[in-house]
């Protein structure tokens, strides 16, 4: 389904992305496990045409994304559902309005039909009632959760996530990571997130994909990953900051 | 070394220039691709053209007051106070009123579209909506360019009328002057391409600074301090651009009605 070959990708004279190449399949969950500011974020939003690489290929059913315009990318965008770090709401609309913006945008259906899935899609995320609230009204968790709602009202075939639990207490972040199974198992998705909570990942994934100085250092099942001895692997697993060799 | 500086700054200046150009394309060819959304365009236009209208209005009656005293001030040495009515009215519809109107919608609106959309920018809320498979420039520019060039000429206009009225006001009711003469005179030298001049003006400054702000806006890096100085440099930029263009229109309008 998703396709990436030898990415890459540097700002300035920093390069992020030294040649990533990556397969996901249909109805996969996948994480992209690294440390902070190894490039996890950056090569999600490649995966969606949010940003270009400067070189390589990345194919969404069979199409190379690299070489459509903007215009042309709206088109596989409507593939994609999007969960941001931050949330991203629109902060000028209310939270139904937010849940909404594709399908009113879109105005396939009738107001009644809209309103019925935009509630649906809330009563999904647990904020049933909420529609008529601000973002600015609303926790960190609840954002996120609103921001799922967002990106899944519209019954995308991929959903990214982005750090979904970056800066959430540890019940809100279990509460997100519940979710984001559930969003998988129930709308049959293919689900990619980035994260480097090691908990999240074993929650919303079955099959992990390390990125580190640029590449794909290595991939396989989540219990396997989570159990490596591969020295890299272990110590970000565990998060040891000194050298150290697995028991 | 000087002169690597130099060109550097002269890429990034002509690289910029193209970028906003590219902007300007992409909203027309939106614009001719679909239609625009009825609401936002709405919103915009209370935004911008209903709510300028006091800071317009404002900046159109000073400016008409003080044209008139200065003008009648020197006037009256050479015993042609009843011209004073005419200098305002001429200067005021095709240069003042649609170039001070422009800087007041600058410094008020195109401020606030850089900050909306840098904050936009900064808090990934522009990649939200390309991920929702939404434009920017259908969603965020076009209603903001097709709302300036409407309220641009209306709002210039207001400004202009008020001018006139205050000028009115100050020269035959606090300098003297005798008021059927003034406006007699105002009326048989302000010719129709003097007023027309001034609105054409008043389009092309309108879009200047939409489409100006609305890309410093998207193209906003940084946290809140890359939003501060995207729209400081909005605020520049189109102001320079509406000065220098204003030059330029006056010599292009005057061949064109006076040829």
């Amino acid at each position: 389904m998703i396709e990436v070959r030898d990415v890459t990708k540097s700002f300035g004279t920093q390069q992020v992305l030294r040649g990533v190449s990556l397969d996901i399949q249909r109805g996969e969950a996948v994480v992209i496990i690294g440390r902070s500011g190894g490039g996890k974020s950056i090569l999600l939003k490649h995966l969606i045409g949010l940003l270009q690489p400067d070189s390589g290929v990345v194919r969404v059913d069979g199409e190379d994304i690299t070489a459509m315009n903007e215009r042309s990318l709206l088109r596989v965008r409507r593939k994609y559902g999007m969960l941001f770090q931050m949330a991203a709401l629109f902060d000028s609309l209310t939270v139904e309005e937010n849940v909404g913006f594709v399908l009113r945008r879109q105005g396939l259906e009738s107001e009644t039909e809209i309103r019925r899935r935009i509630a649906e899609a809330l009563e999904m995320v647990e904020l049933p009632g909420i529609g008529h609230k601000m973002p600015s009204e609303l926790s960190g968790g609840m954002r996120k959760r609103v921001g799922l709602a967002r990106a899944i009202v519209y019954r995308p075939e991929i959903v990214l996530y982005d750090e979904p639990t970056t800066g959430l207490d540890p019940i809100a972040a279990d509460n997100i990571d519940r979710l984001i199974r559930r969003v998988w198992e129930t709308l049959h998705v293919t689900s990619i997130a980035v994260t480097h909570d090691m908990k999240s990942a074993r929650t919303i994934s079955n099959r992990i994909l390390m990125l580190h100085e640029g590449r794909i250092y290595s991939e396989g099942p989540t219990s396997e990953m989570l159990e490596s001895t591969d020295p890299v692997i272990y110590r970000f697993v565990n998060g040891i900051s000194t050298p150290q060799k697995p028991q | 070394m000087p002169v690597q500086i130099i060109h550097q700054r002269f890429r990034a200046f002509t690289t910029q220039l193209g970028e906003i150009f590219q902007l300007l394309v992409e909203a027309l060819r939106s614009l001719h691709q679909q239609r625009p959304s009825g609401k936002d365009f709405l919103y915009q236009l209370q935004f911008i053209g209903v709510k300028s209208q006091s800071v317009v209005i404002t900046t159109g009656a000073a400016t008409g007051m003080v044209l008139c005293a200065q003008t009648f001030l020197q006037f009256h040495k050479v015993k042609m106070d009843t011209a004073t009515g005419a200098v305002v009215s001429i200067g005021m519809s095709s240069e003042l009123g649609p170039v001070l109107a422009a800087l007041m919608l600058t410094g008020r609106v195109g401020a606030a579209m850089t900050a909306e959309l840098g904050t936009m920018k900064v808090t990934e809320q522009i990649d939200a909506l390309r991920t929702l498979a939404a434009h920017p420039v259908d969603t965020l520019v076009v209603p903001r360019f097709l709302a300036l060039l409407a309220s641009a000429p209306l709002l210039t206009a207001q400004s202009v009328v008020v001018g006139i009225i205050s000028s009115w006001l100050v020269g035959v009711h606090l300098l003297g002057i005798d008021s059927a003469y003034y406006l007699v005179n105002m009326t048989r030298y302000t010719d129709p391409s003097d007023v027309l001049t001034g609105l054409i003006k008043s389009v092309v400054f309108g879009a200047i600074i939409a489409v100006v702000s609305c890309y410093k806006g998207l193209t906003c890096q940084g946290g809140a301090e890359g939003v501060g100085k995207a729209t400081t440099e909005a605020v520049v930029v189109a102001s320079i651009s509406i000065l220098i263009t204003n030059f330029f229109l006056t010599l292009f309008l005057s061949r064109v009605f006076y040829p």
